[in-house]
């Protein structure tokens, strides 16, 4: 076999690999734990996605967005929507609909959340370029609020009331589909030259660009690309629970943030530990009640002090194969 | 080829109403090595700034292989042939020194985004062949024992080669230097001119540097160009520049 078509096989064979991963895992979590712990392992599936697609961003590319949120509102909604108002139209799939029909309806609706999004991210990410730190931040800001305001206001997705009678289609095995192809994409664009321009704009926008890196068109795509992760988040989060835009306000994207600072910006597999213990940390904490919050944020200092870069630091290991 | 490789027609920049860089003529000939000085903020980076698309001139035209590049992005300008150091290594420090060469192989790179992320024969190949070269070039600058250190934890000597390899990486018909001798001591200036001079001739380059160390520019450069002001008030050969009274008066004092 050539070179080429062996490499292919080998890509097919972990495509399969991942699907047979996810689905196992879906089938023990559902017979082995109890519904309470499928929701926490989801959610952290979801936290996962967000945080790895945002660590391209902050981490790896060295912008400050804090609008996560707001992506993973625009894929949440499109995707929604295309489920309600398309989907029985296109495919004859009613809102009923279980087994195997879903599957295709379903991720053409995550294509569309993470489409769009990326779009969003797109033009977010445009006029953004001019700016850096601090204004960049407050852009992101203002986006993210802006987005969730104005889906507030649509009356077609449920406005105020939340989008209801949405199919519940998401279960974890999409969940963990999509966490395993947010980390493939991004190790594998780390692992390119591109991905190296990301890191030479964090490390030294000037000495990039004068290295031939365009500099503003890395930043958009750094943008584009996390916003269809994030998009694709929201989608399966959509298909998942009750969708209200309570679900994407500011404190979601600081959430998101603490996950990637907490992990290690830069390392991929800093942000899946880090949104994996804070996904679930608040949930062990139950048993302290109202004290809850405050060891949480104490547990949070601690941490900062002993290791500011992160558990796993800034980069992801040796740099060479 | 023969001609001009780099042309700075009547180039004029100005800040506000300071003109930095004023009706500015500079020819640089094809393989040669030639230096730019002149005093404390006579504009000697900022003409580096123009050349590279840092700055748009205010005024004026600039040349590279006979094509404008004056107003086109920076990075459009590295990857039409031209790259550069910078008075502060600007190198990226929580990079290791393999990945400072690496990042600028980007120039020569054209799998897509997509060849990357689904990780195609494609960029597969462009990538063993990217880190072939990077490593060949850490090896040439006996930097290959460096491959893996963080590049911010290099001594200052290593950090400054390490500037070059990665210019050269970007594989330029042009290369500008800013002061790369500052800094080092006059042993390890000495071998950093060899290094300038031998890269020249193994790379069959046009090199441009600023340097501020009198002895350096004379010892290696074949044309000289001075400025003071922002305006060129000599230029030619070593020799004629020491003996021309203006760049005495300017900028050597009674040093020479």
């Amino acid at each position: 076999m050539s070179p080429r078509k062996s490499r292919f096989a080998r890509g097919l064979l972990w495509v399969a690999a991942a699907l047979v991963l996810s689905l196992g895992v879906d089938r023990l979590a559902v017979n082995w734990v109890n519904p309470y712990f499928y929701r926490i392992l989801v959610l952290c599936g979801l936290n996962v996605m967000l945080a790895l697609s945002l660590n391209l961003v902050n981490g790896i590319t060295g912008q400050f967005s804090i609008g996560h949120a707001g992506f993973m509102a625009v894929g949440a909604y499109a995707s929604a929507a295309f489920t309600v108002y398309a989907v029985p139209q296109l495919f004859g799939v009613g809102p009923n609909a279980s087994g195997l029909v879903i599957v295709g309806p379903l991720f053409l609706a995550l294509l569309v959340g993470g489409l769009t999004s990326a779009a969003a991210g797109f033009l977010v990410g445009l006029p953004s370029m001019r700016l850096r730190g601090d204004y960049l931040a407050i852009v992101t800001l203002g986006f993210g609020e802006i987005i969730r305001v104005a889906i507030l206001n649509i009356d077609a997705v449920g406005g105020a009331r939340g989008f209801a009678g949405i199919p519940r289609r998401t279960d974890l095995a999409w969940v963990i589909a999509g966490a395993l192809a947010t980390w493939v994409v991004l190790r594998n664009l780390l692992r390119s030259y591109h991905g190296r321009a990301f890191l030479a704009i964090r490390e030294d926008e000037i000495a990039a660009e004068a290295l031939g890196v365009p500099t503003t068109r890395y930043k958009v795509t750094a943008f584009v690309v996390a916003a269809f992760f994030a998009g694709v988040a929201g989608a399966l989060f959509a298909h998942y629970t009750y969708l209200h835009t309570n679900s994407f306000t500011f404190m979601k994207s600081i959430e998101v943030i603490v996950m990637i600072v907490l992990g290690g910006m830069g390392s991929l597999l800093g942000s899946v530990l880090g949104a994996t213990v804070l996904t679930a940390l608040p949930e062990a904490l139950r048993f302290a009640s109202s004290e809850r919050l405050i060891i949480y944020s104490l547990l949070l200092i601690v941490l900062m002090i002993a290791r500011p870069q992160g558990i796993l630091g800034k980069t992801e290991g040796k740099s060479g194969k | 080829m023969s001609g001009p490789i780099l042309e700075l027609k009547r180039v004029t920049r100005a800040f506000g109403g300071l003109r930095a860089v004023s009706d500015l003529d500079l020819t640089l000939d094809l393989g040669l090595l030639a230096g730019l000085i002149g005093p404390n903020g006579a504009g000697k980076t900022t003409v580096f700034n123009l050349i590279t698309g840092v700055y748009a001139p205010t005024s004026g035209e600039i040349r590279f292989e006979g094509k404008r590049i004056d107003g086109r992005a920076t990075s459009s300008i590295a990857r039409a042939g031209i790259a550069r150091t910078f008075q502060n290594p600007r190198i990226f420090a929580g990079l290791t020194c393999l990945d400072n060469v690496r990042i600028a192989c980007h120039t020569h790179a054209g799998a897509g985004l997509l060849d990357s992320i689904l990780a195609t024969g494609r960029s597969a190949a462009e990538e063993a062949d990217i880190l072939a070269r990077s490593e060949e070039l850490l090896r040439s600058f006996a930097l290959d024992g460096y491959r893996d250190t963080l590049a911010g934890g290099l001594p200052y000597g290593e950090q400054r080669r390490l500037e070059i390899a990665r210019a050269l990486a970007a594989e330029p018909r042009l290369l500008l230097l800013d002061e790369p001798a500052a800094g080092l001591n006059p042993h390890e200036t000495q071998a950093l001119m060899r290094l300038i001079h031998d890269v020249r001739d193994r790379y069959k380059l046009t090199v441009l540097l600023i340097e501020h160390d009198m002895k350096v520019v004379m010892g290696i450069c074949e044309r000289i160009t001075v400025l003071d002001y922002g305006v060129c008030i000599a230029e030619g050969a070593p020799a004629a520049i020491r003996s021309d009274p203006k760049v005495i008066e300017a900028y050597l004092g009674d040093a020479v």
